[in-house]
């Protein structure tokens, strides 16, 4: 796809030289090549046709990315601990039921208060997240299997059969999901203020920075007096009190909920991320760049779709394009890997 | 210079003791700077120097014993509050954030800011590049810290401390993978240290680094303090005997054996980019050592030789039969083992037994039908434990539970136990202590004795011109001096290893 584009950037930032430049151009590169692959997807469908950027397809398109990418600011903020949070699709899940049955209960509650309803229950769970994998030092990746598997056994236990249907909704609060303001949904609208919060965020404060030292060498991290637990802690916290806020914007989208709402996200937030160039290990990334993964994935399964392409075969595409991240990944380091330590010589010499 | 020591201790820890589990890492801790010293801390490995120097960077906490800073009593539960002391630690792993800027990787945690709890960050590049002029290094601050040499790693280390207004100094081993140059450079700029006031706690092996550096000495024998004097009153020996508890007279034992024919032969090795025709032969009975600065690339000649990485021309035969390129099974087949360089990472499996560390390159002998049977590695390995003199716990103790010296025997079992014809060692006495280091020298030299052919890499001189019956010297990838025992001093074999020998000559 976008390959050439890339290894160009990369050769122009190798001539370069500068250690700096080298290392901006990595960060930049990711997100340009993204860019890159978005364009030529959307490119090729309009030729294909025309009606692909007609405004409903591309509506249902922005609001579907909207909630992985909001997913994906706290799965991407985990992930750069070098910790994984398997348990959002069931937060989201159980939270949207939450906020379901609220409205079904009380269909005059002020609309902003069921977000707080889902942001408690997300808090609530990410704090079992957290204080589990900090406290009883289980590896987050068992842990949150756990949760996943225990907060889905409970929304399915509360629901029963029963599903909250679109008639219990209010329109104020669908109208979140399906309205548009120049023909972009309110939805995206929410996606790109909170990751634009999330990516300055992550740049400009400590605690945020601690989140990356900590992915980049837990040990270190200790020695150089981080509050590791607190930030792991407050880490899932965060992805867990995000998810609580998705699954009610989830709602908002589909106008139903029973007991599978959100299954299986968690795997579609993390292909995301790790498309959008964070580090599987910890230490790298950026929230835009997961962000940006979220939508190209959720372009190509759109596109795939007015394509005429099996919709079996865009799960297939979507893993391969994973594989294809990560190997460009692995290539990108063993190629700068040189250049920076010739960077080194070069400093001590002076 | 302010080498007279001021009145005050800055720093006290005093009886300090420290237990995990059954073992008494630490019995009677005792250290006492004053600020512009540069204070050598010495002994055994396993004399508990490490656990003390974690107590101060509050890692640990001593299950008694006091702690006064400028007089006053501290107590440290983490690596924060050691920080806010003021006591910064260079450990001898440098602990960087390889993803992080450099600049990130100096202010982690105490960050400039400006108005809203924001990171300045031009406030932090500013205040890095600053600090870099004043250390007299030239390092992008915006460049990432990975790929960074380890000397230029321990630097960014130094500059973190000057942030912090550190007033005492912490470094725990910082020479053992430096260059001499580099050695140079820190020595420099710790006395600069030392001189605008700040303690300096220096953890080394190295007795002429010591004596070079430090005003006063600390030495630690079994967890306890033994005595701190001025470095006027002591000598090397005084100081080893205070080590080690005993006198050691002879270092560097190697004993003079029959020398065979040619066992291992190398001819024109090229690896391109790394070493250049690089020819010697290695007789049976034989210790060859291959001197030269860190990245000469002496132990890269090792790794091809033995087949991890391809050679790009050239060949290497053992007995006359030639080995295939690129082919450490084939190597290990001809009867050659390597005991490499990084035994944490490379030598030894951490988490595994002692036994089967020791009987892993020879599960072929040990095996019974593709199965290990019940206890065949212990009877295996506790043959050569006893041959090497291992202090252990149990066998099957995980091999972390060593100490650095014991492992490192624990990785010369694992390749006696082949029964080698060829054996390369990588700097077999790294961080080793005084004690363990003359061990493994008479093992060498029992080997040599044998009829092992021997090819040792050093990067300590008294080493190699001790045990070595000839000295190959790298240079850039290039053999630029080859000398015979007796026939060169250290300043000889320095300059072939800095390359002026050869413009001398020309």
């Amino acid at each position: 796809m976008s390959a050439r584009a890339e290894t160009a950037t990369v050769g122009a930032a190798r001539g370069a030289g500068r250690s700096r430049q080298l290392a901006e151009a990595i960060f930049r590169f990711r997100e340009l090549g993204i860019v890159l692959a978005l364009g030529l997807v959307v490119g090729v469908t309009t030729i294909h046709n025309s009606n692909f950027l007609s405004s409903t397809s591309i509506q249902q398109l922005l609001s579907g990315a909207a909630i992985i990418a909001m997913l994906a600011i706290g799965e991407t903020i985990v992930i750069i601990t070098r910790n994984v949070d398997l348990s959002i699709g069931s937060i989201l899940g159980i939270s949207a039921y939450a906020v379901g049955v609220t409205f079904e209960n009380h269909p005059h509650i002020w609309i902003p208060f069921v977000f707080l309803i889902g942001l408690a229950i997300g808090v609530a769970c990410g704090i079992v997240n957290g204080a589990i994998t900090t406290i009883a030092r289980v590896p987050s990746l068992v842990v949150t299997l756990g949760t996943l598997y225990v907060i889905r056994g409970i929304d399915a236990r509360w629901a029963g059969g029963h599903q909250v249907g679109a008639a219990s909704l209010p329109n104020s609060f669908t109208n979140i999901g399906y309205g548009t303001f120049l023909g972009i949904p309110y939805l995206g609208y929410a996606a790109i203020v909170a990751v634009a919060i999330a990516t300055y965020a992550m740049r400009t404060f400590r605690t945020s920075r601690d989140f990356y030292a900590i992915g980049s060498n837990p040990d270190a991290a200790r020695l150089a007096g981080i509050p590791v637990d607190r930030r792991l802690f407050l880490a899932f916290v965060l992805s867990g009190g995000i998810a609580g806020v998705a699954g009610a914007f989830w709602l908002s989208l589909y106008g139903s909920v029973d007991a599978i709402a959100g299954q299986g996200y968690e795997f579609q937030v993390i292909a995301a991320v790790v498309v959008g160039g964070v580090a599987i290990f910890g230490g790298s990334g950026t929230v835009l760049g997961a962000a940006l993964g979220a939508l190209l994935l959720n372009t190509i399964d759109s596109a795939l779709v007015v394509l005429n392409v099996s919709s079996s075969w865009s799960s297939a595409i979507a893993g391969a394009l994973l594989l294809g991240a990560i190997a460009l990944d692995r290539l990108v380091s063993v190629r700068i890997a040189p250049a920076l330590r010739t960077g080194t010589r070069r400093s001590t010499r002076g | 210079m302010s080498g007279a020591a001021a009145t005050e201790p800055l720093l006290v820890l005093e009886h300090a003791t420290k237990s995990f589990g059954a073992v008494h890492a630490l019995e009677d801790g005792f250290i006492e700077l004053y600020p512009g010293e540069v204070h050598g801390l010495v002994g055994e490995n396993g004399a508990g120097k490490s656990t003390l120097v974690k107590i101060l960077a509050g890692v640990h906490r001593p299950d008694t014993g006091r702690l006064l800073i400028d007089g006053t009593e501290a107590i440290f539960d983490n690596a924060k509050q050691s920080q806010h002391a003021g006591i910064a630690i260079i450990f001898q792993e440098p602990t960087l954030f390889p993803d992080l800027s450099v600049a990130e990787n100096i202010f982690i945690g105490s960050q400039p800011l400006k108005a809203g709890h924001r990171i300045d960050h031009r406030k932090m590049r500013r205040d890095t590049a600053e600090l870099f002029d004043r250390l007299g290094v030239r390092m992008d601050p915006d460049r990432p810290a990975r790929g960074l040499s380890i000397a230029d790693q321990q630097l960014v280390e130094i500059a973190k401390a000057l942030t912090a207004d550190a007033r005492v100094i912490v470094m725990d081993e910082p020479t053992a993978a430096l260059t001499i140059s580099e050695v140079a450079r820190l020595f420099g700029i710790t006395r600069t240290l030392r001189d605008h006031g700040a303690a300096v706690l220096f953890v080394s092996h190295r007795l002429e680094e010591i004596f070079d550096l430090c005003q006063r000495v600390t030495v630690m024998r079994d967890g306890r303090h033994v005595l701190t004097k001025p470095i006027e009153e002591l000598t090397t020996a005084s100081i080893i005997r205070a080590m080690v508890g005993r006198d050691m007279d002879a270092l560097f034992p190697k004993e003079n054996a029959e020398r065979g024919g040619p066992v291992l032969r190398v001819e024109r090795l090229t690896r391109e980019g790394v070493f250049t025709d690089v020819s010697f032969d290695v007789h049976a009975g034989e210790i060859v050592a291959l001197a030269g600065l860190v990245g000469a690339g002496r132990s890269e000649v090792a790794r091809a030789i033995f087949g991890i990485d391809k050679a790009d021309a050239g060949a290497v035969s053992v007995h006359g039969r030639r080995l295939r390129n690129g082919s450490p099974t084939g190597a290990m087949r001809a009867g050659v083992g390597l005991v490499p360089e990084d035994r944490r990472q490379q030598g030894l499996i951490m988490d595994l037994s002692i036994q089967g560390n020791i009987a892993l390159a020879s599960l072929g002998r040990v095996q019974k039908a593709g199965l290990i049977p019940f206890g065949a590695e212990r009877r295996f390995a506790s043959d050569w434990v006893t041959r090497l003199q291992l202090k252990y716990g149990k066998l099957t103790n995980p091999a972390w539970t060593l100490s650095g010296g014991n492992q490192q025997k624990v990785v010369l079992a694992k390749w006696l136990a082949r029964r080698p014809t060829v054996l390369i060692v990588d700097e077999p006495t790294r961080g080793i202590d005084v004690g363990t280091k003359a061990e493994v020298h008479r093992l060498l030299s029992d080997l040599a004795g044998q009829g092992v052919a021997v090819l040792m890499i050093s990067s300590e001189l008294p080493e190699v011109l001790g045990m070595a019956d000839r000295i190959i010297v790298l240079f850039e990838g290039r053999i630029t001096g080859e000398f015979a025992r007796g026939q060169v001093d250290e300043d000889g074999i320095m300059r072939a290893a800095t390359g002026t020998l050869e413009e001398q000559a020309a």
